[in-house]
């Protein structure tokens, strides 16, 4: 037996949490900082409309940027119509339907707002919709939290190649993909700025496996 | 690969805090209404007691069961038939069944060592005679840090039966490891060999060290061990009496300790005995919790074992 080795400098999260695949450098950018505020800004507009003046509504991110993405929406909301709507986290790691294709993934933080998702106009955000399976992680993850109203989806950048029925019913902006390529969000609170960034077909399969 | 969860030196630094912070979002499950997950659905989980409990047995059935695993419960208490032979039957078996993990229980120290090279799936150590309990090591380790707040630099005493302690002996590989500082009070009898090359300090002297703890473990004497009825107990201190005004947990000796210690016991416990029934009951004391806190950290620990391709903690086969 032997001293205590020193702390890792690599945080044990850090060691587990999902690579960003590809390198943002060599991507082209989509949407800049101003357009991510306005397409972000429009996208409270329409949920005020939607869901009748946002009564009743709770925001719940898909971590980590679905998360930033729901605070900002509320924030928004809150600005346009001087109205409160509760934001949160689901984490849906638990629920993904590829756990057993890799190495158990920490866990990110699920957080609920204090009333609870039971008849509420729950609001699934996202940053990227892709192949959808995050979506249904998601609808499973929300369904043993409570009985909301009724659920609908937010997300920033809507990429195609669904392989479940799913839509959403916000999108922040479509982008026409190939399967070879990879979307980037970027959000200040989480990378420093804000961006969507479009990029080469490097590392490919690892974000095709993300459901 | 799969991988086992035999010794908590099997865990690294990053391994603790990877079980510890799971166990934290794994905690909320227990507060819902529905208080299950589908992680592992499909996969079968066996509990292999070969010597009593009741905390560590019901407490992996829960664990396993929120997340959905099925779960077979073995007791196999009172076998006569000689040990390697029947644990490799058994394991034997087990492996014919297809289960993914098994949690074991024996009252021989390293049987779970064994049992992990004869059998693919993932080996849990929940108690080997008086050498590991690495999952009550972890959650002792949660819940220090959910009521202090941290762990490094954290000042343990852990008070008692040291040498029969497979608890003491988890609990100072893992605190070392995780950067607190541990010392050990008993009487000299009760240290096992050997004590001094693991990494904690030792005091004969209860009083003195207590003012200068944050957490204070108490261990139950496991009279049970001390020969086939406990009839050579004597050999080891000369009365329950005597023990327990030198070495047990009473009032006074609570009110001399800072404002923010805890004081924790992995149960059984005896009352009257190691801790007194204020201590037990009072303000400070977490051994409700732990028990708790025991649900979350087994769910954590099964789902890094199995959730995955491979496993994220542990040691290999």
């Amino acid at each position: 037996m032997t001293a205590a080795p020193p702390p890792s400098p690599v945080p044990a999260r850090a060691r587990l949490a999902r690579p960003v695949s590809g390198d943002p450098a060599a991507a082209r950018p989509v949407l800049s900082s101003a357009d991510v505020a306005r397409v972000i800004d429009r996208m409270a507009h329409e949920l005020l409309e939607k869901t009748r003046g946002g009564d009743e509504v709770v925001l719940l991110g898909i971590p980590t940027r679905g998360t930033t993405l729901a605070r900002r929406l509320a924030a928004r909301v809150h600005a346009f119509a001087g109205l409160t709507v509760p934001s949160g986290s689901l984490d849906i790691t638990l629920y993904r339907d590829d756990l057993r294709l890799k190495s158990p993934r920490a866990l990110e933080s699920t957080d609920v707002p204090a009333g609870g998702v039971d008849g509420a106009l729950v609001v699934l955000v996202d940053d990227v919709l892709f192949s959808g399976r995050s979506v249904r992680a998601a609808l499973d993850a929300l369904a043993d939290l409570g009985r909301p109203r009724a659920v609908q989806l937010a997300v920033l950048v809507d990429r195609g190649h669904r392989e479940l029925p799913i839509r959403a019913d916000y999108v922040g902006k479509n982008i026409p993909t190939s399967l070879q390529e990879t979307v980037h969000v970027l959000l200040a609170e989480d990378d420093g700025r804000d961006a969507v960034l479009l990029g080469p077909a490097d590392a490919v399969r690892e974000d095709r496996a993300r459901p | 690969m799969k991988r086992h969860l035999l010794s908590a030196a099997d865990l690294s630094y990053d391994d603790a805090i990877l079980v510890l912070d799971t166990a934290e979002e794994l905690a909320q499950v227990s507060e819902r209404t529905i208080k299950k997950l589908p992680t592992l659905r499909g996969r079968t989980v066996v509990n292999l007691f070969f010597e009593d409990s009741t905390r560590t047995r019901t407490s992996f059935e829960l664990a396993a069961k929120r997340l959905s695993a099925d779960v077979i419960t073995f007791s196999a208490k009172g076998s006569s038939v000689s040990k390697g032979e029947t644990l490799k039957d058994t394991a034997l078996t087990l492996e014919a069944m297809g289960s993914d993990a098994v949690v074991v229980r024996h009252s021989w120290s390293g049987a779970p060592a064994n049992l992990a090279r004869w059998i693919r799936g993932s080996v849990v150590n929940a108690g080997d005679g008086t050498h590991e309990h690495p999952t009550q090591a972890l959650l002792d380790a949660y819940t220090m840090r959910r009521r202090l707040g941290r762990l490094e630099g954290l000042r343990v005493t852990i008070v008692g039966d040291i040498l029969h302690s497979r608890v003491a002996r988890s609990n100072v590989l893992l605190l070392s490891t995780l950067g607190a500082d541990v010392t050990l009070v008993a009487p000299p009898t009760l240290l096992p060999v050997g004590v001094g090359s693991w990494p904690a300090q030792v005091s004969y002297d209860l009083d003195a060290v207590l003012p200068k703890s944050d957490v204070v473990m108490m261990l139950r004497v496991q009279r049970e061990r001390m020969g086939p009825t406990g009839e050579q107990a004597a050999a080891y201190f000369p009365s329950a009496r005597e023990y327990s005004r030198r070495y047990g947990l009473d009032v006074r000796r609570v009110a001399t300790l800072a404002d923010e210690a805890i004081v924790m016991h992995p149960g059984p416990m005896v009352r009257g005995m190691e801790i007194a029934p204020e201590v037990a009951d009072g303000v400070r004391s977490t051994i409700v919790e732990q028990v708790a806190n025991g649900v979350s950290v087994r769910m954590a620990v099964l789902y890094l074992l199995l959730g995955g391709s491979d496993s994220a903690i542990g040691s290999p086969s």
